[in-house]
């Protein structure tokens, strides 16, 4: 038992970090608001391929870096540290893994590199109206016929599809069999016609999110990935893939480092905020909270670097680290005091709402994270898994 | 023991909630609250024949004599709908301020005013350092012959957009944050040497930054003593805070009767998800969440009238009940309303956005909870 880094995991760190303060600067900054754009949110993603750093956990044949399961904690540490954005998960981490792991050649080759690049925008097309913690009872169906299937239906909670030139999507194939054993796994083209993208507006103001519907939409039976009717298995694969990145020490370490900076700023009676015996102490115990959860998460990469893949146990990561989160945008809103009143999507991008720099967007921040305990198996799912998977309940 | 309203205050629920139901749907609040000025007069000039703004004012101005039960109806009514336009400012901050502090000439102008509809206030106490303290003030009001002449900065003034005159905390002696030296002073908005910053809030309201650059205001504009305006400045917001109390309650009635609605009609593993035990649960804690922030208003609308430490107590008492209920209630309708519960288009996010930012008005729990221990 060790938790101390070798001198080459140290060399490492070194590495990352200045390639980090060397190339974060490049990035600039536009306006008050980072992610408005699909530049802006590729920006990032563009020097990483460049340097080849995009995807460090893909294997190195199609672009990995080759990094061990320490190397890839420290890397992560060191991006969170330094507040490099964080990539979208869509191509990356979630619909990659499954075209390299399940995919033919032919996928592989056209699908992956652009993915890499960050040439190709994915969206997720999993939930529906009538399938969110149960989506295996997903309705939206394909039909083949000859060389196509035909796809009508509906998905929803899309991520960014406005930007989105490919949707991965579960659709059912089998209506006869069993629900999970009628699904099939389809790369749908966004340009192809038929397809109409809605956005939906969330309750901080913005457009996060999109109904995607299909209205006799042909879909050319090479882009099935694997096999007809066996795209539950896919999909199970690349969740548990989802859930093993939720848990965000790094960015919930840097969160409390902003949360104290506040706390510094902000004043009662005369003294900063965080010298007061009620608010230091909500921040200590979220910090020793997170400190278990970091600990939780090194047990869990400790065995995965030992071949062995996470299990059911890694839900804690979600549960846990979804409620972190949570807890200090909470904290976050109740130190910025009233200034977390104005409505900061109200002001134009290089106008700077009332109040400090680092109120404003809070209240909003605080309200659009309430999602983080919803999505990706809702945290009521992840319990439903421990107590089914871990305790044989 | 007798927790009944009378015929008046009953009849006065009638008409707020037939007043509501047939003006102010969901849909009016959003499009209200989007479109400037952000609130509407029409409505004011309604509530006014209504009677609602001069409800709980003195007869001898106006009002129709009843007290905080009438605000407790109305606000539980205004927070089941969302309403927007500035009763609890004007009414019962304003109002309080002048029945409780004011001249009889200050009276005579301001209680008819209100009461009939001819005028909006806003209260203009907090400051960026301030924080939830009002002695906190780095805004002065210095005595220049007849008149008190104001600088400062004062931040998040809610309803200011729309007001006439605002009701302003100053220092006129001492030093920063002595309890001794704050005065308080009405003060007309188009006074020169004031300059305002308005926004939309994150809950639908409006809101001012207001500056004051050597503003004039004459020396009768002093609501109540000079120097001593600290213990009318408590009075009157453990009042607005009974008022916000209420108000909440109203937010939350709706987020559990929607959650529990939602719960039996949406399906998922085949049966309606109000059927899984740990949603049941979760939704009985929010049911009694509810009650017992009911109970708490009742509780503080009640004791407004006793001794000083005891009025303090209870609105501290309230504001720490209704802030943790609010959180809970809020974020696990939400939680069970799923994706939906985060849309813009549901009602739910709404609610859970004015619950939240109660929470900080006047004070949050922290602040509260504080301030109850040290009353003993």
């Amino acid at each position: 038992m060790d938790i101390t880094y070798s001198p080459d995991e140290e060399k490492f760190r070194a590495e990352v970090k200045s390639f980090l303060s060397e190339n974060l600067p490049k990035l600039g900054k536009t306006s008050r608001r980072d992610f408005e754009t699909k530049d802006d949110f590729l920006g990032w993603h563009r020097i990483l391929a460049k340097k080849g750093w995009a995807a460090p956990h893909w294997p190195t044949q199609y672009g990995g870096t080759g990094w061990n399961v320490t190397q890839r904690y420290i890397y992560n540490e060191e991006s969170a540290k330094a507040e490099a954005p964080a990539l979208l998960p869509f191509g990356l981490a979630m619909v990659g893994p499954v075209i390299y792991t399940y995919g033919n050649e032919e996928q592989k080759k056209k699908f992956l590199p652009k993915i890499l690049s960050g040439e190709d925008w994915w969206c997720q097309g999993y939930s529906e109206p009538g399938a969110g913690s149960d989506l295996a009872s997903l309705k939206t169906k394909a039909v083949r016929e000859g060389d196509h299937y035909i796809v009508n239906g509906q998905k929803t909670w899309t991520t960014l599809a406005q930007f989105a030139d490919w949707i991965f999507c579960l659709v059912r194939t089998d209506p006869n069999a069993k629900q999970q054993e009628g699904i099939t796994f389809l790369l749908i083209d966004m340009k192809t016609p038929g397809i109409t993208v809605k956005p939906i507006i969330v309750l901080d103001g913005a457009h996060e999110v999109n109904e995607v519907f299909f209205d006799n939409v042909k879909v050319p039976v090479e882009n099935r990935v694997g096999e007809e009717n066996k795209g539950w298995t896919y999909a199970k694969f690349l969740l548990v893939n989802e859930r093993s990145g939720i848990a965000g020490v790094a960015r919930s370490k840097k969160a409390i480092e902003r949360l104290k900076e506040i706390g510094r700023a902000e004043m009662l009676d005369g003294k900063p905020l965080i010298e007061t015996d009620e608010f230091s102490r909500k921040i200590a115990e979220t910090e020793v909270e997170l400190a278990a959860l970091e600990f939780t998460e090194l047990r869990t990469l400790a065995r995965e670097s030992k071949g062995q893949m996470a299990g059911p146990e890694s839900s804690i990561l979600k549960i846990k680290g979804t409620e972190i989160q949570q807890r200090l945008t909470e904290l976050t809103l109740e130190a910025v005091g009233y200034y977390a009143y104005p409505y900061d999507r109200y002001f134009g991008d290089n106008e700077y709402p009332p109040g400090p720099d680092y109120a404003s967007g809070q209240a909003g921040h605080y309200f659009n994270m309430r999602k983080v305990s919803i999505f990706g198996g809702s945290n009521e799912i992840q319990r439903g898994i421990i107590a089914k998977a871990v305790l044989g309940l | 023991m007798d927790f009944s309203f009378t015929e008046e205050q009953t009849l006065l629920r009638n008409s707020v909630q037939k007043y509501l139901a047939d003006n102010y749907s969901f849909e009016h609040f959003k499009k209200i609250s989007r479109t400037e000025p952000g609130w509407s007069k029409d409505t004011w000039k309604q509530f006014a024949e209504l009677g609602l703004l001069a409800a709980p004012l003195p007869e001898a101005y106006g009002g129709l004599g009843g007290g905080p039960v009438d605000v407790m109806v109305v606000m539980e009514e205004f927070g089941k709908a969302l309403v927007v336009e500035p009763y609890a400012p004007t009414v019962v901050v304003g109002g309080g301020f002048f029945s409780r502090g004011g001249t009889d000439a200050q009276k005579e102008e301001w209680l008819n005013k209100i009461a009939a509809g001819e005028t909006v206030l806003a209260f203009a106490f907090a400051e960026p350092q301030g924080r939830f303290n009002y002695a906190d003030l780095t805004m002065t009001a210095k005595k220049s012959g007849a008149n008190y002449v104001l600088n400062g900065l004062k931040v998040v003034v809610l309803g200011a957009p729309w007001a006439d005159a605002l009701i302003v905390t100053a220092r006129t002696s001492g030093g920063q944050r002595d309890t001794k030296g704050v005065s308080v002073f009405v003060v007309d908005k188009k006074s020169k040497g004031i300059t305002t910053r308005d926004y939309p809030t994150i809950d639908g309201l409006h809101a001012s930054e207001v500056t004051f650059e050597n503003v004039e205001v004459p020396a009768t504009n002093l609501i109540g003593t000079a120097d001593d305006g600290l213990k009318l400045i408590e009075h009157v917001t453990d009042e607005a805070i009974a008022a916000h109390a209420s108000e909440a309650v109203g937010a939350m009635k709706v987020l559990l009767d929607a959650t529990v609605e939602y719960s039996k009609t949406r399906k998922q593993f085949g049966v309606p998800i109000g059927k899984f035990q740990v949603l049941q649960h979760r939704m009985v804690d929010m049911f009694i969440n509810y009650e017992q922030s009911s109970s708490i208003t009742y509780m503080v609308t009640l004791k407004l009238g006793e001794g000083e430490t005891e009025r303090k107590k209870a609105a501290s008492a309230a504001k720490v009940q209704i802030g943790k209920a609010g959180r809970f209630v809020g974020q696990q309708a939400v939680q069970i309303h799923g994706g939906m519960g985060m849309t813009d288009e549901l009602n739910v996010g709404h609610y859970f956005k004015r619950l939240t930012m109660l929470d900080t008005l006047y004070g949050n729990v922290d602040h509260h909870l504080k301030r109850y221990a040290e009353l003993g």
